[in-house]
């Protein structure tokens, strides 16, 4: 098997990420996007610090100052990227979508995970009735699409409990709903992994060492299926961004006054051919770049932890 | 020979049924079907057959990862299988098991350090540094490296893995080692090496072994005792001087004349065996070996062999040679 070892790929001591560090460095565009979303990631972290204006205080919505151009068409040097329609500063609710985008993806993919996963080792690791039953909940999930069930299930929360309470609640209802609609993704592919992994040898030998079940699943088969939950986390964490967005541009997300790339997309959009193009197209250009990138960097992720190549 | 009985197997059977589709009858797969034997304290017992006669299941059931349809099995004078599940898991930490495949056997996730410390981890109370001391001194004994303590074991070749395997074998003081084909992944020159350490190995720490193989020179090399099973029985059961001398069962003399010799006083006769071995789903009426034997008779065809003694210390199951048929038909031939 060490003989699959990439040459450059010294034999000692490689660990999986500095094994992903020294090949990141031959691609220049997987590098690329790597420095993209890094800069996206501080950029979300860093949001109150980089902003030109704080997006909390009562002076930040004027009204008089709405949809003004940007810079460098008007001058204004207050408002690099012009305002939106509310006279919000551009720029800075942006800062705060993008850390808010994130942060939705990046929680409700944490909620796949944590349901995909457990559900996964468990169907497969035990296998059986609980198995049959576990993956035709997973198929009963997934036969619903992901959209259908969040409009849904938004739209009966907001006329329930009024705006007001939507306003206040609905990240944590975004995250709720994005997370437990798609954890059979994750649970399908844990479940594969398990199955392949638990005929190898050393989980035979782990049971005659009196290791518990619960040890072997946790210490032993998870760790050997890293790899495949890595490559689709990236890629789900932009899906539910971009899951996001389309709930937000439907009016079923994020609410105007907390304002996620989505929801500001969908607020210029009524602007878009009055000349204020600006207020749909700088965020839209800020969602596309951070799909792009982490789409990227999934694929190169596949391509690159194929548990042949590294062991370790 | 009155040695202390470590393990005593008694008519061990592990039947699976198998689901043949919608309309058909569910069918029953015999792999291992009444084996019977016992193991003294230090001895090598080889279990020796072709591929899919049912050698593996067999090591499968001793170590307790599948448990016996029916029979008994007797482990220093308690019977496993009747015993609760909590003393099992006391009990069967003293079996323990070599796997052919020193590439899937190990974790490929885990340190060797963690790999041979998590037997301690979980069965005993040692403190750490107990345990990387132990684990230090298995490693010597198997002769790894201090340095290799903290390696993957991608890193290492074939060889140095089963001597891993079998330091995390040994790591519980086992009593038993079932050692399912060890060297038959290995290169030639390192099958010696790891032979020849397991060997030692036995001598230092008094292990009996039950030595799982198709290769009969290793086999000659370190067992007491040989057992050849053939889809599920056992046909002959002796001493290793005496079956490798004096084999009496046609499929242990064909079995044996297929082994290369250098030297040529040594070399047999080839006896080549038509066919192959039939299926376990739809087994031959009779004895199994039928179809495939140049002795077989009608007897042989209906009924089935039962294994006797023929003189001290060796069993057969065979009609042809309680009837004296062999000599006669190997002569003509």
């Amino acid at each position: 098997m060490s003989l699959l070892h990439r040459p450059h790929v010294s034999p000692e001591h490689v660990t999986r990420v500095r094994h992903l560090l020294m090949a990141i460095r031959g691609d220049k565009l997987a590098l690329f996007a790597l420095l993209i979303f890094v800069f996206y990631c501080l950029v979300a972290l860093l949001a109150p610090l980089l902003s030109p204006y704080d997006v909390n205080s009562t002076d930040f919505m004027d009204l008089e100052n709405a949809e003004l151009a940007p810079y460098w068409q008007t001058g204004d040097s207050r408002f690099l990227l012009g305002t939106d329609t509310q006279g919000r500063d551009l720029l800075s609710v942006i800062l705060y979508g993008t850390r808010l985008s994130l942060t939705i993806g990046v929680c409700a993919v944490l909620i796949q995970v944590l349901l995909g996963v457990s559900i996964g080792l468990l169907s497969g690791y035990i296998g059986g009735r609980l198995d049959a039953f576990l993956m035709r909940v997973a198929d009963i999930q997934l036969s619903f699409s992901t959209m259908m069930v969040a409009i849904v299930v938004l739209a009966i929360f907001q006329t329930m409990f009024g705006n007001a309470a939507y306003q206040q609640l609905a990240m944590l209802m975004l995250i709720l709903v994005l997370g437990i609609a798609e954890w059979p993704i994750f649970a399908r592919t844990v479940r594969a992994c398990v199955f392949a992994e638990k005929e190898k040898e050393y989980v035979d030998a782990a049971r005659i060492l009196g290791v518990s079940k619960l040890h072997i699943m946790l210490r032993h088969i998870l760790p050997n299926t890293v790899s495949p939950i890595l490559v689709i986390l990236t890629i789900q964490i932009a899906n539910a961004i971009v899951a996001e967005a389309a709930l937000s541009f439907l009016g079923l997300g994020m609410p105007p006054s907390q304002p996620s790339l989505g929801a500001l997309i969908s607020s210029g959009f009524n602007y878009l051919f009055s000349g204020a193009w600006w207020i749909s197209v700088f965020p839209s250009v800020t969602l596309i770049l951070l799909i792009f990138v982490m789409n990227l960097l999934g694929d190169w992720l596949r391509d690159h932890l194929n548990p042949q190549e590294i062991r370790g | 020979m009155s040695q202390e009985l470590v393990l005593n197997a008694h008519n061990l059977k592990q039947h699976y049924e198998v689901k043949q589709g919608f309309l058909k009858p569910d069918a029953t797969v015999k792999a291992v079907d009444g084996v019977s034997f016992t193991l003294e304290k230090g001895k090598t017992l080889a279990v020796v057959g072709e591929s899919g006669c049912g050698k593996s299941t067999l090591g499968r059931m001793l170590t307790m990862i599948e448990t016996p349809t029916d029979g008994q099995l007797n482990f220093l004078g308690e019977d496993l299988l009747a015993l609760s599940k909590e003393q099992q898991k006391e009990l069967r930490q003293k079996i323990q098991i070599i796997f052919q495949n020193p590439y899937g056997s190990l974790n490929p996730r885990k340190k060797i350090g963690s790999i041979l410390e998590e037997p301690l981890v979980i069965n005993t109370n040692l403190s750490k540094s107990e345990r990387k001391a132990k684990a230090m001194e298995m490693m010597s004994k198997v002769g790894l490296k201090p340095e290799h303590y903290d390696r993957y074991p991608h890193m290492f070749s074939g060889g140095q893995r089963q001597r891993i395997a079998i330091a995390r074998g040994l790591m519980l003081d086992p009593e038993v080692i079932v050692a399912d084909e060890p060297v038959s992944a290995l290169d030639v020159s390192v099958q010696a090496q790891v032979l020849n350490l397991m060997m030692d190995l036995q001598q230092e720490f008094g292990l009996s072994y039950v030595f799982i193989s198709h290769d009969l020179s290793v086999v000659e090399h370190i067992a007491d005792e040989v057992m050849v099973m053939y889809l599920g029985k056992v046909v002959e059961h002796g001493t290793c001087e005496e079956v490798f001398t004096n084999p009496k069962h046609p499929y242990t003399q064909a079995l044996l004349s297929s082994t290369p010799q250098l030297s040529s006083d040594k070399r047999r006769q080839r006896i080549k065996l038509k066919g192959e071995l039939p299926s376990p789903l739809n087994p031959p009426s009779g004895c199994a070996f039928h179809g495939r034997c140049q002795y077989a008779n009608d007897r042989c065809r209906t009924e089935g062999p039962v294994l006797r003694t023929t003189d001290e210390a060796h069993l057969i199951a065979c009609h042809a040679v309680e009837e004296n048929r062999l000599t006669e038909v190997s002569g003509a031939a």
